[in-house]
């Protein structure tokens, strides 16, 4: 049994534990997008962070991939996570105005508005990567993957053809933390897509 | 093992220290200190302005004047000298002669007057930037002169594709000693004690990053990886890539010691694609010593078995960052990974896994040869033995310079580097490269150590220096990094994928003169989150440059948004150029060189620019002999 404390609360948790299983053993809410308990995390979205150490040395890090330790001092609400959420939230508002689950989460944490330009008001994509280990990882036929780099990344089936290995499962659907998956999905499979759409999707 | 020649030596396996001693008497042996020598620098700055023709004419002069084939001087390729703005570099020794611009056409003169009349050429010679006077030997320069040289020592006197002037040298005593008389342990310690920081960037203590992996691997009892970073990616920085040409060998034994210490069977040298001819130097000194025995099977006959494979870079920034780096290696797509389990414990294929510089590896056989006290004592405390730094932008000497941990920052510019061309100076030195920091003028006394550079808000990162002068606008610098890094940033996470160009846009509205001061303060803490944020360092440091901007040239981005003026003349929205009527003698190169027709005027009366058609390339005030054009 590990003794920590977050937002001043002491708690317990078990050895290998993450920081953001902890929380959410005790009730205290953190937001995430690119997590999900079925996949490996990947640290895609970084909206978990927390601020680990004391007021001497203290550092960001994301609580979904943060193990815990003996004495950890956890603050999920410090002025630099909000900065950090702020920031990911108003950039995503301006990246895939299209989802209304993304504008709730924001709202949540206060970001209503944006102040940058929208490239593209139809996008709804946050490129969480939760497909694309959904499909490899859970589904087990890697059917889409991201393509380009950098700032072109997006996400397609391999190397952007219709993809055969689909198997309209609509898992991808069901994880998508924005809804974009359901909307892309005729992209990527074709003629199969309108059925997992209609599946999964809501 | 007495040997004949150096080629029978060459194929002759070595079994023991005394074999390696044996082979370096026997190479000593067969080389009169007082033969001429004919050094041409064949490090990549000089065949670029020539090396090869130059050397091509000197062996033809050599043979047309008919030097007696025993005192016929040797001409002997090496690797980069750091002066590569002077080049193609030529050397005599012994005297040590420096020959610089060296042409094809220089080749007779060379040879008549130096080798067989034993006079200087006078007019090749290197001439004092102040004083104007010649200077005959090298180490009169005061480029070199104020330079301390160990890992670059080698450079320039061997050929790096021949193992035996590396063993002449010196080199792999440090390993025999290693196998022979120390234990991994005590390697580990001497390491330790040198106090040596990687020099890739982080400057995470070595001794202290192998010995967390030697508790991992006790705790893992799986064998470790040693892995070579040689993916040098920032723009400008040459330093790795003049290592593993120069002194290949140097890389190699640092690295063979460290699998020693570690108990490693197999290492990784993972070098950028772009460097052909760092990989072709890696690849010929890994064949010939292991056809001496001294990599592969039971190295020099102690037992100890470990063999290097090279992985060419994927030609991203970002596979040099570590976990990157692993995957690449791994055969996947080069993305970073959170790493809060530190690759000492699991890094390649989940093994642990030591990954150190080049220039980290390439310090470690002289600290054991010497000892780490040897080392401690140069440098400062905290920062000790001596930086690579590679020198360039707006500085008379560009090249690359080796000084102690703690110089001061005015010393490399203005002492080594001999300045501002024009000798104002300087206005701002970018160090750490597009990660690290803008640092201004009145910071030129800071001393350039690690934690000195981190307190000034810049950083060392991996070496590398950009001075700027008054006609650099920190603006358009800031942007200019920014837009290197967003281009290099692999995606994954959204600080750095979004963050980055977004910051980028609101530096572009700067530059057209459009911005508040509500702007600023929005870059900041959008910064401030970038920094936090993203998941590795490319992302993490990508807000330096700003952030340093910020805090020394504030004004200088007010003028942008406030006045719509770039004080530097740069930004090409906010600038005009005018010739001044005084200046102008009507000679009308300007009004020839424009690319847009916009100057007119008769000749010998003073031109004017049609601001219209303008659009603001500065070729007239380039090509002006008399200074009339000017930028506000
Ligand atoms: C984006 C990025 C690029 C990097 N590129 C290099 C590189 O080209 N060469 C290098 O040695 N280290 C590079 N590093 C640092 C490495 O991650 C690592 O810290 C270093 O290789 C460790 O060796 P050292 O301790 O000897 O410095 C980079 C780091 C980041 C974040
Ligand atoms: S489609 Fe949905 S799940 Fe896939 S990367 Fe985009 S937001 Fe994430
Ligand atoms: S900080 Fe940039 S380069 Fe690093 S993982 Fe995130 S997106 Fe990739
Ligand atoms: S939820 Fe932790 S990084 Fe996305
Ligand atoms: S290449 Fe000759 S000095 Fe650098």
């Amino acid at each position: 049994m590990i003794n920590m404390v977050i937002d001043g609360r002491q708690v317990q948790a078990q050895t290998g534990w993450t920081v953001l299983e902890t929380a959410r053993q005790h009730g205290i809410h953190i937001p995430t997008l690119c997590y999900h308990e079925a996949v490996e995390p990947s640290g895609a979205c970084r909206l978990c962070v927390v601020e680990i150490g004391d007021e001497t040395w203290s550092k960001v890090v994301i609580s979904c991939m943060y193990p815990v330790a003996e004495g950890l001092n956890v603050k999920t609400d410090s002025p630099r996570v909000r900065n950090v959420r702020r920031w990911i939230l108003e950039m995503l508002l301006a990246e895939c105005p299209a989802s209304p689950e993304l504008r709730a989460l924001a709202a949540e944490y206060g970001v209503k508005t944006t102040r940058f330009e929208s490239h593209n008001p139809e996008e709804q994509c946050i490129l969480c990567g939760l497909c694309v280990r959904v499909c490899r990882e859970v589904v087990g036929v890697s059917a889409i993957s991201t393509v380009g780099r950098g700032v072109h990344k997006k996400i397609g089936s391999p190397y952007e053809v219709a993809a055969d290995a689909c198997v309209a499962c609509g898992s991808c659907v069901t994880v998508c933390p924005t809804g974009a998956m359901s909307a892309r999905l005729d992209a990527i499979r074709g003629a199969g897509a309108g059925r997992v759409a209609e599946k999964g999707g809501k | 093992m007495p040997v004949a020649t150096t080629e029978a030596a060459s194929a002759a396996r070595l079994n023991s220290p005394q074999d390696l001693a044996s082979l370096r008497d026997s190479i000593l042996a067969q080389r009169d200190p007082n033969q001429q020598e004919v050094i041409v620098c064949y490090g990549t700055g000089c065949l670029a302005s020539g090396a090869q023709q130059v050397e091509a004419a000197l062996k033809k002069s050599l043979a047309k004047a008919g030097i007696d084939a025993k005192v016929r001087p040797l001409i002997k390729t090496t690797g980069c000298r750091g002066f590569c703005s002077r080049g193609p570099l030529v050397v005599i020794q012994p005297q040590g002669l420096f020959y610089q611009k060296v042409s094809a056409a220089d080749a007779d003169e060379i040879v008549d007057s130096t080798l067989v009349n034993g006079q200087v050429v006078e007019r090749l010679l290197y001439k004092d930037l102040q004083t104007g006077e010649a200077i005959a030997r090298e180490e009169d320069i005061p480029f070199y002169k104020l330079q301390h040289r160990v890992v670059l020592g080698r450079i320039g006197t061997i050929d790096p594709t021949d193992i035996n002037d590396t063993i002449a040298a010196g080199g792999y005593q440090a390993l025999a000693k290693a196998l022979y008389q120390m234990t991994p342990e005590q390697v580990v310690s001497e390491v330790e004690r040198s106090g040596l920081r990687g020099r890739g960037g982080a400057g995470f203590p070595t001794g202290r990053k192998w010995k967390s992996a030697l508790a991992a691997i006790k705790k893992k009892g799986y064998p470790a990886y040693v892995v070579v970073n040689g993916d040098e990616g920032d723009p400008g920085a040459f330093m790795d890539c003049m290592v593993m040409e120069g002194d290949p060998h140097a890389v190699l034994e640092g690295l063979i010691l460290g699998a020693y210490a570690l108990g490693a069977h197999q290492g990784y040298m993972y070098v950028r694609a772009e460097y052909p001819v760092a990989i072709k130097h890696l690849t010929i000194a890994m064949d010939q010593a292991r056809a001496l025995g001294l990599l592969g099977k039971n190295i020099l006959g102690s037992g100890f078995d470990f063999d290097v494979q090279i992985n060419r870079g994927a030609g991203a920034f970002v596979c040099g960052e570590s976990t990157a780096l692993f995957t690449s290696i791994e055969g996947r797509a080069g993305e970073p990974k959170p790493k809060y389990v530190r690759s000492v414990e699991e890094g390649l294929w989940g093994r642990p896994t030591v990954l150190n510089n080049v220039e980290s590896w390439a310090n470690i056989a002289q600290i054991i040869e010497k000892g780490g006290e040897w080392y401690a004592s140069l440098g400062v405390p905290h920062s000790t033995g001596t930086k690579v730094f590679s020198l360039v932008g707006k500085v008379n000497n560009v090249g690359l310079v080796e000084v102690p941990m703690g110089t001061p920052l005015v010393h490399i510019i203005e002492d080594i580097g001999g300045g501002v061309p024009g000798g104002e100076p300087f206005k701002a030195v970018q160090t750490g490269g597009p990660s690290g920091g803008c640092l201004p003028y009145d910071m030129r006394d800071v001393a350039v150590d690690f934690d000195s550079l981190t307190k000034a808000g810049s950083m060392m990162g991996s070496g590398g220096m950009i001075v700027m002068d008054k006609r650099d606008c920190v603006v358009d610098v800031a942007r200019y990094f920014l837009r290197f890094l967003e281009e290099e940033s692999c995606g994954k996470c959204v600080p750095c994928r979004l963050g980055l160009t977004r910051m980028r846009e609101i530096l572009d509205g700067f530059s057209r003169g459009v911005g508040s001061e509500k702007d600023i303060e929005d870059l900041v803490s959008l910064a401030q989150a970038v920094q936090d944020g993203a998941l590795c360092a490319l992302g993490g440091s990508a807000p330096n440059p700003v952030l340093t901007t910020l805090k020394y040239f504030k004004d200088e981005y007010l003028a942008h948004i406030n006045e719509k003026r770039c004080p530097a003349g740069v930004c090409k929205d906010l600038i005009t150029y005018g010739i001044d009527a005084d200046k102008c003698t009507g000679c009308m190169t300007c009004a020839r060189q424009c690319p847009q027709n916009a100057i007119t005027g008769e000749k010998k009366k003073p031109h004017v620019i049609n601001q219209e058609l303008c659009i603001r390339c500065g070729i007239c005030m380039e090509s002006c002999k008399f200074g009339a054009v000017n930028v506000a």
